[in-house]
């Protein structure tokens, strides 16, 4: 149960002219699973590093309720990172990898013996304790490498990239695990990812991470609804940026005007919408409708991504296969974009 | 075509294996002969009367074998610890770090192998004098590592060129602190790189001569010297028994540590896999 406070962290790797971290700051809620998403590169694994003490910063201070840890060795912290590639030690059997954080606090055997069996037990790997590392699949190397942390009950947990090596459908398995884990021991979660998709479907709160510095820190559905800038978007898939000339109810463009959502930024900027909130047919006022051409079909097989054309803009949407069933390459249809779905920024 | 070349490989293979034999293991027959030999005259191909007379001699108290078999092994021991402790974390630094001059360090590690030791032993003679060093055991250790440090340096580097220091990072996030990181994590991970490193140390302690001699100044006389002085004083028979005495710690540690030492394991790579 730890509030982590990150303040101005930088570090500036000896030789190097650009700061691999510029100057983060982040707030992490107890309990909370928080990511820090950004491409490979961006500074979030040597955040990561620094929150363990396993890297010293350049400037900034990393606080854990309040306290400065910088001071702390990594042993003493009560960090606990769970690396990308899981780092199980292979001279060790699976219990005995397990059981290794207790065995350095000086626990009693018997005791490791019982909480390891446990511990085995929450990973759904009850019977695995006496193999060795590499006689275990990748998703099963993660859950011991996920057991070896949890069992010293860490108040910070760290996650290097937990989804990323596992297939699609041990990635929901695994997500499930984490957060189930995670919510009932309500460990303070930091996880770091590059897969946007891995950000979303494990965090409560994503911090974004581009080129050095934060972009954004949310819940996930705000970067997709409301995006602070075109790198933000771009990042999540976005696609469509108008520029124009807002005047905080409605949006000048090639596109004519366009009517804003309430909080709607305003002066000159970009409008942006989600691909998938480009709507099929007139809307039921006319508020936001267009006529579009089709300029291409990506059949997707549960979605359907078109190229639209608004006079000389170019639009990308996803819809329903069924909704455009009719139509084809050339043809004309009406479109419209709900005023929910619109977004200005700079 | 695969079949004659393989047949080709098979009988280099054998050659190899025969010529290994003739040049290593004939040496040693004639002196094993001798051991146990009352007398082995020409044109005789074995001797007329075998006895144990050497034997008895070079193990009893007066020919001083045995002491010297303990000092001999004592003195290898200890360069083999020191090179150890020297060169587990020179390898590491040139196994895993890029720095600058790494090149000049490593040519510098080499050079023992490559400059003979009488070249070097002469200045080091001269140090030692104002150090008091000459003619102790613990002179005869340290300038023993001048050949010996090098090929402990060169495994333990290729070791370290494989491994993986995240693991040990792991360790310390786990809770360990870096001493109990080292002996649980480090440790085992770099085993096979000090068991064949060390042998090579041992061995090479084992066998040296000329450091012994000069740095020694006759008074720390091991095994090899020993074995000299009856050598050259046309005692074959005696000779035979301390050169047979001589070589089994190297046969016995061979064969210790044999698993350790196939192409396959990392610790055999040296610097070539870094």
């Amino acid at each position: 149960m730890t509030h982590v406070s990150i303040k101005g962290l930088t570090k500036v790797y000896p030789g190097a002219t650009e700061p691999s971290l510029d100057r983060l700051s982040l707030e992490i809620p107890t309990g909370e699973l928080t990511a820090l998403l950004g491409p490979s590169g961006c500074g979030k694994t040597t955040t990561m590093k620094m929150i363990a003490g396993l890297l010293e910063p350049t400037s900034g201070d990393v606080t854990f309720d309040g306290r400065s840890v910088l001071q702390d060795k990594p042993e003493d912290r009560g960090v606990v990172m769970v690396f990308q590639n899981y780092l199980l030690f292979p001279y060790m059997s699976v219990a005995d990898n397990v059981g290794f954080g207790l065995k350095m606090r000086k626990i009693d055997p018997a005791e490791i013996k019982r909480r390891v069996g446990e511990m085995l037990e929450l990973v759904k790997l009850p019977d695995l304790g006496d193999r060795k590392p590499i006689a275990l699949s990748g998703g099963q190397q993660q859950r011991v490498a996920l057991a070896r942390a949890l069992i010293v009950q860490p108040n910070v947990l760290l996650l290097d990239e937990p989804l990323s090596n596992l297939d699609a459908h041990l990635r929901f398995e695994m997500r499930d695990l984490i957060r189930s884990l995670q919510q009932e021991m309500g460990i303070t979660t930091i996880f770091v990812t590059h897969d946007q998709e891995e950000a979303v479907v494990l965090a409560d709160r994503v911090a974004l991470i581009l080129d050095g510095q934060m972009k954004q820190y949310d819940k996930p559905d705000v970067f997709y609804k409301r995006p602070v800038d075109e790198a933000t978007a771009r990042f999540f898939g976005g696609h469509n940026f108008i520029n124009g000339m807002s005047d905080g109810q409605s949006f000048d463009s090639e596109l004519g005007r366009l009517i804003l959502p309430d909080n709607a930024a305003s002066g000159i900027g970009k409008l942006t919408f989600r691909p998938e909130n480009v709507r099929i047919g007139n809307a039921g006022d006319g508020t936001n409708s267009l006529k579009a051409t089709i300029a291409d079909v990506i059949y997707l097989g549960t979605q359907t991504r078109l190229k639209l054309r608004v006079g000389d803009t170019v639009l990308d949407a996803v819809v329903n296969p069924n909704e455009i069933e009719t139509y084809g390459v050339g043809d004309t249809l009406p479109i419209h974009l709900p005023t929910s779905s619109l977004w200005v920024i700079q | 075509m695969s079949n004659r070349e393989s047949v080709s490989i098979r009988s280099f293979r054998v050659l190899t294996g025969v010529f290994l034999i003739t040049w290593l293991i004939l040496p040693l027959i004639p002196l094993a002969i001798w051991s146990f030999a009352h007398g082995w005259f020409y044109p005789d191909l074995l001797p007329q009367t075998w006895s144990l007379r050497a034997w008895k001699y070079a193990l009893s108290d007066t020919a001083g074998v045995i002491d010297s078999l303990w000092l001999t092994i004592g003195i290898s021991l200890a360069a083999t610890v020191l090179s150890i402790l020297v060169g587990v974390p020179a390898g590491r630094a040139l196994g895993m770090y890029k720095f600058r001059g790494k090149e000049i360090v490593e040519l510098m590690i080499l050079a023992p192998t490559i400059v003979p030791g009488i070249a070097v032993v002469l200045g080091i003679h001269s140090v030692f004098i104002s150090l008091g060093l000459n003619n102790t055991v613990w002179g005869v250790i340290l300038v023993h590592l001048i050949p010996t440090l090098p090929y402990m340096v060169l495994v333990m580097a290729g070791i370290f060129a494989n491994y993986d220091p995240a693991f040990e990072a792991q360790a310390r996030s786990l809770g360990a602190s870096s001493l109990k990181t080292f002996w649980y994590v480090t440790l085992p991970a770099i085993r096979p790189g000090i068991i064949v490193g060390g042998l090579f140390a041992f061995l090479v302690s084992w066998s040296q001569y000329i450091l012994t001699l000069l740095i020694g100044g006759g008074r720390v006389e091991t095994l090899p010297l020993l074995l000299f002085n009856f050598a050259t004083s046309g005692r074959n028979d005696i000779t035979g028994a301390i050169g047979m005495i001589y070589i089994l710690p190297g046969i016995v540690i061979l064969l210790l540590t044999a698993k350790h030492l196939s192409g396959r394991s990392g610790a055999v790579g040296g610097f070539g896999q870094i």
